[in-house]
């Protein structure tokens, strides 16, 4: 796929959904469209029918949290076109409280990256036929994905003699996760050793 | 077992110096006498709890509990390039008719009621060989919101084979040392 079909592709789809494609770029021979939240549903849908864009497979859909944002969340799909062979990237935002249209209505597939995408970063999906949990523990709490979440979470398991079955208690590590210093020689290996440079600055001044 | 150490093993290898295992010699008196024992009379006495320790030994149905890739491990050891079944090791899908669970891969916490649901389910006498960092103590996943750090914290382990994941070899000899931690201790007392 050459850069100039992709740009002609960019064109055609801004072209035709100007109200809806916010901007577009081509990032390593890859086409990524910023979409509105609110139109991704009809943009979407040219995307499948359309017969330049016949994107007729849903890749994935994900989400991406920058907790940084007032729109603190992403929700990315990814879809291919078997029969023009290409592929295309589109980026919404969105926040904790406001729903994103959901694409089962289009593609099927959609559903479970849908729940997937809610159950790590509890981004909604409106008209969802099933929007639940699907990977976390029964009960799990909160949405482990978005950065806020601590990494080893709020519970953990162990088989408990006296009841009978397995119990949930509060996290206690024997040992706190420990962030290496990858740039100390005694706790990871950079490229260079330190020190190395000044051997190679001496080759180069002879 | 009474473990007196003057206790005279007919089975077991113990007689030989060898404690519970067994080093192959070319003129070795345990087994030198044992065949002149089935020469002279036409057959061998035992105590009872060696020979169905050695019976226990012989036939340890495994319990494929696959939990991830591990699990590919697992299955080469199972097929014939390792071939437990050598060993009398055949795998089986029922917690009912097995004696060794192998707990071959990342234990989640929603998986861990089902394990050890599925242990309890397992007939005595049972054993559990561990399979794996992940099964062993979390491993990659120690630190996750999502791990159980290490399978003996839902069940008790007796082997822990390591490795990420243990080769197919590993496995079988942490067999070979589940076969000879049952025969030091395998007893038929509840």
């Amino acid at each position: 796929m050459s850069i100039e079909a992709l740009k002609d592709l960019a064109a055609h789809i801004e072209a035709t959904h100007s109200d809806s494609v916010r901007a577009s770029q081509i990032v390593v021979g890859e086409l990524t469209l910023l979409a509105e939240r609110d139109h991704i549903i009809s943009l979407l849908r040219f995307l499948r029918d359309d017969q330049q864009c016949n994107f007729e497979t849903l890749i994935d859909i994900c989400g991406v949290d920058y907790p940084e944002r007032s729109d603190r969340f992403e929700v990315v799909y990814h879809l291919l076109s078997m029969r023009m062979n290409h592929r295309i990237r589109v980026r919404i935002r969105t926040d904790e409280e406001t729903p994103v249209p959901s694409a089962t209505v289009l593609w099927p597939a959609a559903n479970w990256f849908e729940r997937e995408a809610f159950d790590m970063y509890g981004i909604q999906f409106s008209d969802h036929p099933d929007l639940r949990r699907i990977l976390t523990d029964y009960g799990f709490e909160g949405y482990p994905l978005r950065k806020d979440f601590p990494l080893t979470g709020n519970y953990e398991v162990r088989y408990d003699d006296l009841e009978k079955r397995v119990v949930y208690e509060p996290v206690k590590l024997t040992q706190e996760y420990r962030n290496f210093d990858f740039l100390s020689p005694w706790e990871g290996m950079t490229s260079q050793i330190p020190g190395d440079e000044k051997a190679v600055s001496e080759e180069a001044s002879e | 077992m009474a473990d007196d150490g003057f206790k005279k093993y007919a089975l077991g290898a113990a007689r030989s110096g060898v404690e519970g295992g067994f080093v192959p010699r070319a003129d070795d008196p345990f087994y030198n006498g044992l065949s002149d024992e089935l020469a002279d009379k036409g057959y061998f006495t035992a105590a009872a709890d060696d020979l169905i320790a050695w019976a226990r030994t012989g036939s340890l149905m495994w319990m494929t509990f696959g939990l991830a890739c591990c699990a590919v491990e697992m299955m080469h050891a199972g097929n014939p390039r390792y071939d437990l079944e050598r060993f009398g090791m055949a795998p089986r899908g029922s917690p009912r008719q097995s004696d060794v669970m192998i707990v071959a891969g990342t234990l989640t916490n929603k998986m861990a009621p089902a394990l050890r649901k599925v242990y309890d389910q397992m007939p005595e006498p049972r054993y559990v060989i561990s399979m794996g960092s992940c099964a062993n103590g979390g491993g990659y996943y120690h630190y996750s919101y999502s791990v159980v750090r290490g399978c003996d914290r839902i069940v008790p382990v007796d082997i822990y084979v390591p490795g990420c994941p243990p080769t197919a070899e590993a496995l079988v000899y942490g067999f070979l040392q589940l076969q000879k931690k049952i025969r030091r201790e395998g007893s038929i007392e509840r």
